[in-house]
């Protein structure tokens, strides 16, 4: 195995819940609990799970645009969180996030070659007379043309504005990239043209990226390793093959066997989760899942399942894996 | 480069007509709005008549025609003269350049004042916020016509010249003004920084200065337009009434409100109204007109914001 570009060690996000009078902190919701995984160099790593688990909030806060409550994210050996602001803005360039949001995501004031050109001059990484050749050459590596650099982002469709998007962040040359659900609002034929993009960006540039989805075979088309989150925990974490063919964890199994087949007449046993996600704000006892879970026990109900390693690399909390 | 990151092969032909950016957009709303355009018309008018109106009166300012004092309007003198044969429509149109003048450049100082410290307050929020909006309560909580009253008497005590008083007061009456405005573009501010494409200029690095500058202040503009609009008809209404008092504009420089302070006896009042009913109007008329341009960019702005 290569060296890790990022690693994540025991990585925690509470937002507190203010009430009464004097909005003393009543609560904690527990966006993200204790996660830990690493990340090396050239992989993608495809973090999933459904929403409100803590995906997007861990993308965020290990590029610190959250503040952690507690952990470690060490990236290239650098502890992201202890830098100082000087320090940090330094290390934005090397990375960077694509967000899910095509539409919010860009202001709607700034044309577009000014949008995807001007963390380049507040970096000091290029002369202005240069800088609009750059900012040209980069919308046409995503897939768009000059003339475009003079529009505003409410000209264009969803799928030119994730283009946009992803501009806006590879220009800056970044080593690594949280993807933020980056198809997850687009038309489902505009999502394979984004998907190949990524990756093709990925084989030419050495891209490490963490991808961020609830779509699985979004990520089985991208991503070398995957994780799968439920309430803020790491429940499951293997290589691509290895999950697919051997998934351990309950709620990977229900995940994958929710994943559309395109052939009509194949019969499959559907697990279908009973009831919705707890809230993270009062998380179940013991193992978290335990109140959807097929096989729960009392077992399940009174001890927390220990993340461990079942060889192969592959990663599970659950009693019974 | 493989066939997916090629150029895409878009049908669309590269289109002639420049695109729109969001204020031709909002320019092209606004000038469906009849009232707003007829607003418009008359401020045009008005800069028009006072700025270049003077070049092609045979009068001069300091003209005390002894001889034509009180005179009614007649064809030599078109609105009349006062009681020091002074030309009324010159000194209308005279007045009206200060008057205007003051309007736009108090305004202007509120709204540069009011949007800076309202930008700062709501990106850095913490003490920044707590110690920019107490001193705008501090200004809020001011009652502004005794303070002027002072400050007039402060600057007749101090001997300041007729013709420099105009700059005081435009100081002044901006000074006093910047209070709401940066609570609008705070408030603005507050929620745009929560928008996602604040999280991308902080994911870019890009530097504090840009943020704001580039990115946030641009979005509160439309909000700042409206309310300065406003403000300048509120500046022009202040600069009379205060010129009316006798603290603002002092003779011999004219202004509306000092025009009208001259007809401040019952005979000037009832038996010589083109004294007073010349200016008058002239307020009346340019504060409703920008009141609709204001009204008008309002709804051109900020649609969310109708009714």
């Amino acid at each position: 195995m290569s060296q890790a570009l990022i690693e994540v060690d025991g990585l925690k996000k509470y937002f507190p819940i203010t009430g009464g009078v004097f909005q003393r902190t009543v609560g904690n919701v527990r966006a993200v609990d204790g996660v830990s995984f690493s990340i090396n160099k050239g992989e993608s790593f495809g973090l999933v799970g459904e929403s409100g688990c803590g995906k997007s909030t861990i993308g965020r806060t290990i590029l610190r645009l959250l503040e952690k409550t507690e952990g470690k994210v060490i990236f290239n050996g650098q502890d992201i969180h202890s830098l100082s602001k000087t320090k940090m803005r330094e290390m934005r360039p090397k990375m960077q996030i694509v967000f899910q949001d095509p539409f919010s995501s860009l202001n709607p004031r700034i044309k577009v070659g000014e949008a995807i050109g001007e963390a380049l001059i507040d970096h000091g990484l290029v002369n202005r007379r240069e800088l609009k050749d750059r900012v040209i050459e980069t919308l046409e590596i995503c897939g768009l043309a000059a003339y475009h650099y003079d529009r505003y982002p409410h000209e264009f469709s969803g799928g030119q504005r994730q283009r946009i998007g992803i501009a806006r962040a590879l220009i800056l040359n970044p080593e690594f990239i949280v993807a933020d659900e980056p198809v997850s609002a687009l038309d489902v034929s505009i999502q394979a043209q984004i998907i190949n993009l990524l990756s093709d960006l990925q084989r030419e540039k050495q891209l490490t990226y963490l991808f961020i989805s609830h779509d699985l075979s979004v990520v089985e088309h991208l991503c070398n390793r995957i994780g799968v989150m439920y309430l803020g925990s790491m429940v499951e974490m293997a290589s691509k093959e290895e999950l697919f063919r051997n998934p351990l964890h309950p709620y990977t199994k229900a995940l994958l066997s929710a994943v559309p087949v395109p052939d009509p007449t194949l019969k499959r046993d559907r697990i279908v989760l009973k009831g919705d996600i707890p809230s993270p704000a009062n998380p179940p006892s013991g193992c978290k899942f335990h109140t959807r879970c097929p096989l729960a026990s009392d077992l399940c109900k009174q001890q927390v399942p220990e993340y461990r390693d079942v060889g192969n690399d592959h990663f599970v909390a659950c009693h019974y894996a | 480069m493989s066939a997916e990151t090629a150029p895409l092969k878009t049908n669309l032909p590269v289109p002639k007509k420049r695109p729109d950016s969001p204020w031709r957009i909002a320019i092209r709303r606004f000038a469906r709005n009849r009232l707003a355009v007829i607003g418009l018309f008359i401020v045009v008018f008005m800069f028009l008549l006072c700025f270049i109106g003077p070049h092609f009166s045979p009068y001069d300012l300091y003209d005390y025609n002894k001889l034509d004092k009180n005179l009614p309007p007649s064809s030599k003198y078109w609105l009349g003269t006062d009681k020091l044969g002074r030309d009324i429509l010159l000194r209308m149109m005279l007045a009206g350049q200060i008057s205007l003048l003051v309007g736009l450049v108090a305004t202007s100082i509120s709204v540069i004042i009011g949007a800076t410290m309202g930008a700062l307050a709501g990106f850095y929020r913490k003490w920044v916020d707590t110690l920019i909006m107490r001193i705008a309560d501090i200004f809020m909580a001011l009652p502004t016509l005794p303070i002027l009253i002072i400050l007039g008497a402060i600057l007749s005590d101090l001997k300041v010249e007729p013709s420099d008083r105009i700059y005081y007061l435009m100081l002044i009456i901006g000074v006093l003004g910047w209070s709401s405005i940066s609570r609008l573009v705070r408030g603005q501010i507050l929620g745009l920084r929560e928008q996602e494409f604040m999280q991308a200029t902080e994911a870019l690095g890009l530097k504090d200065r840009r943020k704001i500058f580039r990115h946030l202040l641009p979005n509160t503009i439309p909000i700042i337009i409206v309310s300065a609009t406003l403000g300048v008809a509120g500046a022009i209404i202040f600069e009379s009434s205060l010129s009316f008092l006798g603290i603002g504009v002092v003779p011999p420089t004219p202004s509306w409100g000092n025009m009208i302070s001259s007809a401040n006896n019952l005979i000037d009042f009832r038996k010589r109204p083109w004294l007073w009913i010349p200016p008058g109007m002239c307020i009346l008329v340019t504060v409703v007109a920008i009141n609709l341009i204001g009204d008008g960019l309002r709804d051109a702005l900020d649609p969310k914001m109708k009714k």
